[in-house]
């Protein structure tokens, strides 16, 4: 385990802990669970180098940054200097990039130390990591099972103790679906609040930032600092609505939603037994709960199996073999050096999306599909609204089960399943957090508290709120 | 059972995409994009009457900057380092026409 940032970030500033040492850690642990291959590439010796130039500063009575010395994992898709960037896909696996994203470059400037890259299902499209390219990743409580995905590298990396914290991406619940699946906090923003400049792109209009960290103060730690406008990316919102760790406090008085839907739905008799138990707990701290529905609701899921297949297929024509990335050196013409280098780079999941992508954007086709899903988006968004006119908050399962055992899902349509319950808070743009509830002999279930666009500084407070109540003894 | 999607539908798509798809596996995309398609296609019933698209989900639209180039610290003899294939700063392709 590790102290929480705020105690190792003034253990550094004041010299009690040296940078080298919580690198070195992180270097050990990482080594120590490479079977669990969380992990695609480690940048030991930079990493080190950066330390000890943090460790001179200290020495010498320099201020240092709020995160100064503090080891980090990417996901694999956060463009670095430092290594290869490869989104865990065949395509990138040699690719070096120029320039490093946003959010790194913001931790970077705060003296947090990128130490590792984590697995991913490639190019971000899966919920358990075995999509990757390279490898599956385990479950740090049970190595038969997925870590979910795909963020997955991720979220197993701070269950597993690696590091404090890891960012990942979440386009449909890719930080959420782990974190619950591992028993770690993630924490998705409203759309737009953190720059995407430098992370790969997925799905586009519903592409976010996060992290993953092991309980929510760390998470407004890290937030606080890769939160806010960036002008290399023109989605991002006014810095008014960033994530300020002074805004954070405990909140005692709420109403809150039990979405109903999410209720019907086959739940895990573990995630319904968690999510009881944290309604109990709230209901008997004072915050006022009743059910709410929300009609759309199990229509998202198809909305979203439109629309990010369709941006993903946008998406993913740059990698046509000519510039960067997988080019099939045999290719007699141009013509066929798209397709070979495009059919032997990608993997059968980006195939697949591609291949829906295509289809419902094809002529003939665009009105009946993706024009009626971004329909049915602005109805949910509709009903969204007025769920949030008369409840502060809402809250359900993160997933409707605990991890599954890896290779159990056979078919694609069984494994888009798994997002039911993350889908909807991408394509309405709103803030959500998966939290831990701690149950005993229990497979990590998570809880998913939601707020409204733009209120990500009450949503954490809520969540700190919930947490407190959550591991309060008896 | 029938599927939603043909083999010509899904060689067409398969084209589009600029993918081959070899002969093993036609059967395979037919079955998997039938069922994807089957399963978005509960929208049909659904009343979006007098509503409009949602491309963009938190109301920002016309996000302007100064037309000037801006240095964000990498040139563009570095960007093309990365390139696979360049000549004279050009990216090289294979030959488009005999």
């Amino acid at each position: 385990m590790w102290p929480s940032l705020s105690a190792l970030a003034s253990d550094i500033n004041g010299g009690k802990v040296k940078a080298v040492d919580l690198v070195n850690k992180a270097l050990k642990k990482i080594d120590e669970d490479k079977d669990y291959n969380a992990i695609i590439s480690v940048y030991k010796e930079s990493a080190l180098e950066k330390a000890q130039k943090i460790d001179e500063l200290v020495k010498k009575g320099q201020k240092v940054g709020k995160l100064a010395g503090i080891p980090f994992i990417a996901k694999d898709n956060f463009l670095t200097i430092e290594g290869y960037t490869t989104a865990a896909s065949n395509v990138l696996k040699n690719y070096r990039a120029v320039y490093q994203s946003t959010a790194v470059n913001l931790l970077e400037d705060q003296g947090a130390i990128c130490i590792a890259k984590s697995n991913m299902d490639a190019f971000a499209h899966g919920s358990s990591t075995e999509n990757s390219d390279f490898f599956t990743t385990s479950n740090p409580y049970d190595k038969n099972r997925v870590p979910g995905g795909s963020s997955g590298g991720s979220a197993a990396s701070v269950a597993l103790s690696m590091v404090p914290f890891s960012i990942g991406t979440d386009t449909g619940g890719s930080i959420r679906q782990p974190a619950s699946f591992c028993g770690v906090v993630g924490y998705k923003p409203t759309y737009g609040l953190v720059s995407r400049s430098g992370v790969i792109a997925m799905a586009s209009s519903t592409d976010t930032i996060g992290t993953i960290t092991s309980n929510v103060l760390d998470a407004v730690t890290v937030m606080d600092i890769i939160s806010g406008q960036d002008k290399l990316d023109s989605t991002t919102l006014p810095s008014k609505y960033k994530i300020d760790s002074n805004k954070i406090k405990i909140i005692k008085k709420a109403k809150i939603g039990i979405i109903k839907e999410y209720l019907d739905y086959g739940l895990d008799d573990q995630v319904r037994e968690g999510l009881s138990l944290t309604i109990a707990k709230l209901k008997n701290a004072g915050y006022e709960l009743e059910e709410v529905s929300i009609k759309s609701l199990p229509l998202a899921l198809a909305v979203y199996y439109i629309l990010c297949p369709a941006e993903v297929s946008s998406n993913l024509s740059r990698y046509d073999g000519q510039r960067y990335g997988y080019s099939e050196a045999n290719s007699l013409d141009l013509e066929s050096s798209y397709v070979e280098s495009r059919t032997n780079g990608f993997g059968k999941e980006a195939k697949r999306r591609i291949m829906i992508g295509t289809y419902v954007l094809s002529s003939g086709y665009y009105e009946a599909y993706y024009k009626k899903a971004q329909l049915v988006r602005t109805k949910l968004i509709n009903e969204f609204n007025e769920v949030f006119n008369k409840y502060d908050f809402l809250i359900g399962p993160t997933v409707p089960t605990v991890a599954f055992e890896k290779k159990s899902k056979k078919d694609p349509l069984e494994m888009y399943l798994n997002d039911i319950m993350t889908v909807a808070i991408n394509l309405t743009g709103v803030p959500a957090i998966s939290l831990p509830v701690p149950l005993e002999n229990s497979l990590p279930v998570g809880v998913q508290l939601i707020a409204n666009q733009k209120k990500d500084n009450e949503l954490l407070s809520l969540a700190l709120s919930v947490e407190e109540i959550l591991n309060r003894e008896d | 059972m029938s599927q939603t999607l043909t083999r010509d539908e899904v060689l067409k798509i398969a084209k589009l995409a600029k993918l081959e798809i070899a002969d093993d596996e036609i059967d395979v995309y037919i079955n998997e994009l039938s069922e994807i398609i089957e399963y978005v296609k509960q929208l049909d019933k659904v009343d979006t009457e007098g509503l409009s698209p949602t491309n963009q989900v938190t109301g920002l639209n016309n996000v302007f900057r100064e037309d000037k180039v801006l240095y964000y610290g990498y040139t563009p003899e570095e960007l093309l380092k990365t390139l696979n294939n360049v000549q004279d700063s050009y990216v090289k392709v294979k030959r488009v026409i005999e």
